[in-house]
């Protein structure tokens, strides 16, 4: 693979491009633009960029915003609130892709990670392997 | 017949540093963040994709598990950069690398060829070096 792109500069325009979406990922972030200023045409652009993440520049946008989407619904934030402030302009395409991703709906991931954490509050040693919490001497607590 | 390895320790020298690290800069997830009293915690990160792999950021501290001035050794140690923990794996070492530079993250060895393939070293906040390979 590394030899296919020799040239230090096509990976740097096309990290920028992936930093950008990492950045950006809230606001409307128009791929073709996106190319354009990685000075690509866009099907060059799309071809190396799967090359290089393993996913195409709009696939890798929405993994991105429902990571960040994840994050939201941890903090307690509705998810018609995170719907919206990870970019995404409808809460039934948005609540579709989030199932597609975690195979969940996002109510039931934020209700199951507010339970999981309630759970490590009260219970830490269920989540800790018991070799290491014996070493650590928390057993004996 | 151990079929997997589902944990594996990394001793840092400061937690809170190490989520920064791993966190922020490599892009692992946190998998669990248990406060285990005071001054005490149980943190894993996973690499993004493969969350059944927890990764223990250990700290380093007296007690148990480092004895009779054993932690203030092991500290040392780690702050030399003797330990190597792993190899890592991306789909694109160049580009891996480039973006972990721009994020800040150290590197001992670029991209280099070597016979048993295309590889790089990089450093932790600790001290903890990692090899960081293409996937085959």
């Amino acid at each position: 693979m590394s030899q296919q792109y020799p040239k230090q500069y096509l990976y740097k325009r096309v990290v920028q491009a992936k930093l950008f979406i990492d950045e950006q990922f809230s606001e409307k972030i128009d791929l073709d633009n996106i190319a354009d200023e990685a000075w690509f045409s866009k099907f060059h652009f799309i071809r190396l960029f799967k090359t290089m993440y393993g996913n195409t520049p709009h696939q890798y946008l929405i993994k991105v915003r429902i990571e960040n989407a994840k994050e939201l619904l941890q903090k307690g934030i509705s998810a018609a609130d995170t719907c919206f402030a990870v970019g995404f302009d409808s809460i039934p395409s948005f609540t579709a892709l989030f199932k597609k991703y975690t195979k969940l709906s996002p109510s039931v991931y934020q209700q199951q990670f507010k339970e999981r954490q309630e759970q490590i509050q009260k219970v830490p040693l269920q989540f800790i392997p018991n070799c290491f919490a014996e070493e650590k001497g928390w057993t004996k607590k | 017949m151990i079929t997997k390895l589902n944990h594996v320790s990394v001793f840092v020298l400061n937690q809170d540093s190490a989520y920064e690290f791993y966190v922020n800069k490599l892009g692992f997830k946190v998998h669990t963040d248990a406060a285990m009293g005071p001054g005490m915690r149980w943190l894993t990160v996973c690499p993004p994709d493969q969350p059944e792999l927890e990764i223990s950021l250990m700290a380093i501290e007296d007690g148990m598990m480092f004895k009779n001035g054993a932690a203030a050794q092991m500290k040392e140690l780690v702050k030399k950069g003797t330990f190597g923990f792993g190899v890592f794996e991306c789909h694109d070492l160049n580009a891996t690398y480039e973006e972990l530079k721009e994020k800040g993250v150290v590197f001992k060895k670029p991209p280099t060829k070597e016979f048993y393939g295309y590889e790089a070293l990089f450093v932790d906040d600790s001290g903890n070096w990692f090899s960081l390979g293409e996937k085959k």
